[in-house]
């Protein structure tokens, strides 16, 4: 059998990984140079608990169970998961009314760990708080990751286990025999063949995927996010995920810590008129009210010496604000994973098993479990979190691991060398895995050197190496030939 | 294998100040243990291939690596052992011992002194919460001037300058003579940010149009920036309606000002909050004994011969301080009074000579700076806040201090 996951977010890696425990052929196509670089790289980052989804939506079904899974992703893929905790936090006793339904709805969830806290335990577990909140909505289970890690390393242990994974090149049609997708065209004019099951977990662009086979989805509807990263010694006045009280249009803007250390505040949540998926800009109006959100948190949070940078993401979502996940009518081997807005992170391990394990079976496909997978890929080394001694070791045997090549988030060349053995090919490749370059210098001292460990690694030349995508080169070419 | 070492003076970075540091100690006849984090010693000096500098500290115009060599061969005349591409992991301030790797291995170092001479860094792009998309082609002035002058790589084929600090001046020339096209520089400001004498030789004698009031509102572009939309902006910065063009250009490049880089030290060190840098003493003590702190690190200077000057005495003092001899006598906090931004040092020690290096917070005509206590005063014309004023008190004239238990600082 073979499967093709046309997408590499972390719902796409996911369930090509989960495919990956079965007998047969995985194929999974990213039309980026890398993975998790769309909805996956731009997030809040956050396991949420699972409080505020409706019960009988899927959204409400897979976000506990996706949050339970973390920590069997954090073993295998060795992908940080932090438990810190979240809090919804509440003014007076109407808005005290707010945090016990969703208290009701969390434990018709299965939500762990869940209850309404004072304001005397609410000054414990988040002692900077705004002094207008008397009391929060507590839940343990709720935690951070780093999204485009759980990605990369589904990635990583799915090619392990024998799937292919394709990059740089996106599906842009195919050729249906009897009901069925048999070819699958890429835009680099490669054909995939025999084709027994099409999975489009495309994110943005799941409804512009399922129109190439002529199959009807819900129509998808962009969402804005607009965010602000704080420097690290911004989590001297954060401990834990602090929500204000959810709204109409969603979880609010938040404090959030990253789980590198520094902060995260917002995001905004603005519906794109037109399909504009490539509008990831940030805007004086988002970034104001991201800022004035955090101030009412977190008296003091909004401090313009902790500014780091200010991005967008986009997030997909339909009408009906549920999980769209269903085999097509039209088509006999085509299944859309779409719509997978907040709390997609946190459902994608969920989504993956209930893709693989209920939705297909239930399409006749037939799964046979491989004898051989290995659900384990081998820690990748972070110096910066090895005691001293261990470090000095590692140095003995490779003196690239005592060369610092980010200061801020101390990461050597070792690290850097290894990130480009595991498919980074440009700057932002390399820093998304190692965090090299998103500390407080934004890769002023750093990115040149990246640069250049590519163009040795990669055997190109310097012009060649870009920052993300193909249009965004760095340097163009020498000032003298001879020098 | 894990070397344990010990030194009479660690001083952590090899720029201007750290290098003259490291001479001054080593000329006290102390062993000196210089720590530097790239492939050699320097610091920014390396890639300023103009000239300009010196002529304080060597009474001579030298470039930026003629500059550095300078004190390199002076220094390797002495005992100063320098680990090149290595990088403090931690360290204890108040016991003195650094954590350090390079790729020659693992050293825990004890000293009997401390010098920090961190430097400055260039403020992001990030950091200022500029709208519109994340394109490649933006970047520090200084990144800018790495891959023209040391990397031999163009960055830019069409660039706009943001900041009219004096990297921003100095790369709007670069980039010009190697065949970009530079088709200004923006200042928020209503006043140029950077030296007169490099207006005047980095963009005057080029015909680049410095835009004042004028800043960058959005910036435009999927992979490679495309366009910068710009404004004039009232005097809080406020982009005034109305007045937004686009400019098409490929390469924004930032000197938006330096920061100094105190962020790995001070959980343990005062920083003052206006020069943003370690509160020093005129011995360059920081807040905790046997600690000093020279160069950009404490306030940015305008001129590296200012920086090698305060390093030169971090080094001797640090150097009294690690063989058991105490320089230091009474001491009293200096404070700004009227029209003062930066100002250098935060206390003045008895012992030692008092060098001021004051900020004005905007441009005058002119003015009197008062040592109010010492009753000390020095006319200046046309006063700009990009050129320090330099006071030197001798320190047989500071007693008058003691009654006072304090010294105010301020423009008239």
């Amino acid at each position: 059998m073979r499967s093709v996951v046309i997408g590499g977010g972390v719902i796409g890696t996911l369930i090509a990984r989960q495919l990956s425990r079965f007998e047969g052929e995985v194929i999974l196509i990213e039309k980026r140079e890398d993975l998790g670089q769309g909805i996956t790289k731009a997030n809040s980052a956050i396991i949420h608990g699972g409080y505020d989804d409706p019960p009988a939506s899927l959204r409400g079904k897979l976000c506990v169970r996706g949050n339970e899974l973390y920590d069997g992703l954090a073993r295998e893929l060795k992908v940080p998961v932090n438990r810190i905790g979240s809090i919804v936090v509440a003014k007076n006793e109407e808005e005290l009314k707010k945090l016990q339904e969703l208290l009701l709805n969390g434990q018709a969830n299965g939500v762990r760990d869940l209850r309404i806290v004072g304001r005397e335990e609410l000054q414990m577990l988040e002692p900077a708080i705004s002094s207008a909140f008397n009391y929060a909505l507590y839940c343990g289970s709720a935690g951070i990751t780093e999204p485009w890690m759980v990605a990369i390393a589904a990635s990583i242990n799915a090619a392990r286990n024998g799937a292919e994974i394709i990059t740089g090149d996106g599906v842009v049609g195919g050729r249906i025999e009897k009901n069925s997708i048999k070819c699958l065209s890429l835009a680099s004019g490669r054909e995939i063949e025999n084709v027994d099951i099409v999975i489009n977990a495309a994110g943005l662009f799941y409804e512009k995927v399922a129109r190439l086979f002529n199959v009807e989805v819900p129509p998808v509807k962009l969402r804005r996010g607009e965010y602000i990263l704080l420097d690290k010694k911004a989590r001297d006045l954060v401990r834990r995920i602090v929500f204000p009280l959810p709204s109409a249009a969603g979880k609010g803007r938040l404090v959030v810590p990253t789980i590198d250390g520094g902060v995260l505040l917002g995001p905004t949540s603005e519906e794109l008129q037109d399909f504009t998926p490539q509008e990831l800009k940030t805007t004086v109006e988002g970034l104001d009210s991201v800022r004035r959100s955090g101030r009412e948190l977190i008296p003091g949070i909004d401090s313009p010496q902790w500014y780091i940078k200010s991005f967008a993401g986009i997030r997909p979502e339909s009408s009906g604000k549920d999980f769209y996940i269903k085999a097509a009518r039209e088509i006999n081997n085509f299944v859309t994973v779409g719509a997978i807005r907040s709390p997609g992170l946190t459902a994608a391990p969920a989504i993956a098993e209930h893709v693989v394990l209920e939705l297909l079976p239930s399409i006749g496909v037939s799964l046979k479990e491989k004898r051989d997978f290995d659900p384990f890929i081998e820690e990748r080394i972070r110096i910066k979190e090895l005691p001293f001694e261990t470090v000095s070791s590692l140095i003995e045997n490779d003196h690239r691991y005592g060369r610092i090549i980010c200061q801020c988030n101390e990461v050597s060349e070792a690290e850097i060398v290894q990130s480009i053995r595991d498919g980074a090919r440009t700057v932002d490749g390399v820093k998304f895995r190692t965090r090299a370059g998103f500390g407080r210098c934004q890769g002023g001292f750093c990115s040149w050197k990246i640069a250049s460990i590519l163009s040795r690694e990669l055997g190109k030349d310097l012009s060649e190496i870009r920052q993300n995508v193909p249009e965004s080169w760095i340097t163009d070419g020498k000032v003298r030939e001879q020098c | 294998m894990l070397k344990r070492e010990k030194t009479d003076v660690l001083v952590i970075g090899g720029g201007a100040a750290g290098m003259a540091c490291a001479l001054s100690a080593a000329k006290e006849g102390v062993y000196v243990t210089l720590l530097e984090r790239e492939s050699s010693v320097g610091g920014v000096l390396n890639q300023c291939i103009h000239n300009g500098f010196g002529l304080q500290f060597y009474h001579q115009e030298l470039t930026g690596p003629e500059f550095a060599s300078r004190l390199i061969d002076e220094m390797n005349m002495e005992n100063v052992k320098i680990i090149n591409q290595s990088y403090v992991r931690d360290i204890d301030v108040r016991k003195r011992v650094a954590q350090v790797l390079s790729p020659d291995g693992a050293y825990e170092i004890q000293a009997g002194a401390l010098v920090i001479s961190t430097g400055a860094r260039e403020r992001p792009f990030g950091s200022l919460l500029i709208p519109g998309d994340r394109p490649s082609g933006i970047m520090p002035a200084g990144v800018a001037q790495r891959y023209v002058n040391l990397e031999n790589r163009i960055p830019a084929r069409k660039a706009v300058v943001l900041g009219s600090g004096d990297i921003g001046l100095i790369m709007a020339r670069r980039l010009t003579l190697e065949g970009v096209e530079v088709v200004g520089v923006l200042e928020r400001m209503s006043y140029p940010g950077g030296l007169t004498r490099n207006i005047v030789q980095c963009l005057e004698d080029f015909d680049i149009p410095l835009h004042l009031s004028t800043t960058v509102t959005e910036v435009r572009g999927e992979g490679r920036l495309r366009s910068v939309e710009v404004s004039k902006v009232d005097e809080n910065f406020t982009p005034i309606p109305g007045t937004s063009r686009n400019i098409d250009v490929d390469a924004l490049i930032l000197s938006a000002g330096l920061l100094p880089q105190v962020e790995d030290f001070s959980d343990d060190l005062e920083v003052d909050p206006v020069n943003r840098g370690f509160l020093v003493s005129n011995t360059c003590e920081s807040s905790v004994e046997g600690v000093f702190a020279a160069g950009n690190n404490v306030a940015v200077f305008d001129l590296v011969d200012y920086v090698a000057a305060e390093g030169w005495i971090a080094g001797r003092h640090a150097a009294l301080f690690s063989r058991g001899v105490n320089t230091s006598g009474d001491r009293v906090p200096i404070f700004r009074g009227k029209n003062i931004g930066v100002l250098v040092p935060g206390i003045v020690d008895m012992e030692e000579h008092l060098r001021l290096y004051i900020r004005l917070r905007k441009p005058m005509e002119k003015g009197v700076v008062v040592l109010r206590e010492l009753k000390i005063e020095k006319k200046f014309s046309y006063g700009v806040p990009s050129e320090m004023i330099q006071l030197v008190v001798n320190r047989d004239k500071l007693q008058p201090l003691m009654n006072h238990g304090r010294l105010t600082v301020e423009v008239q």
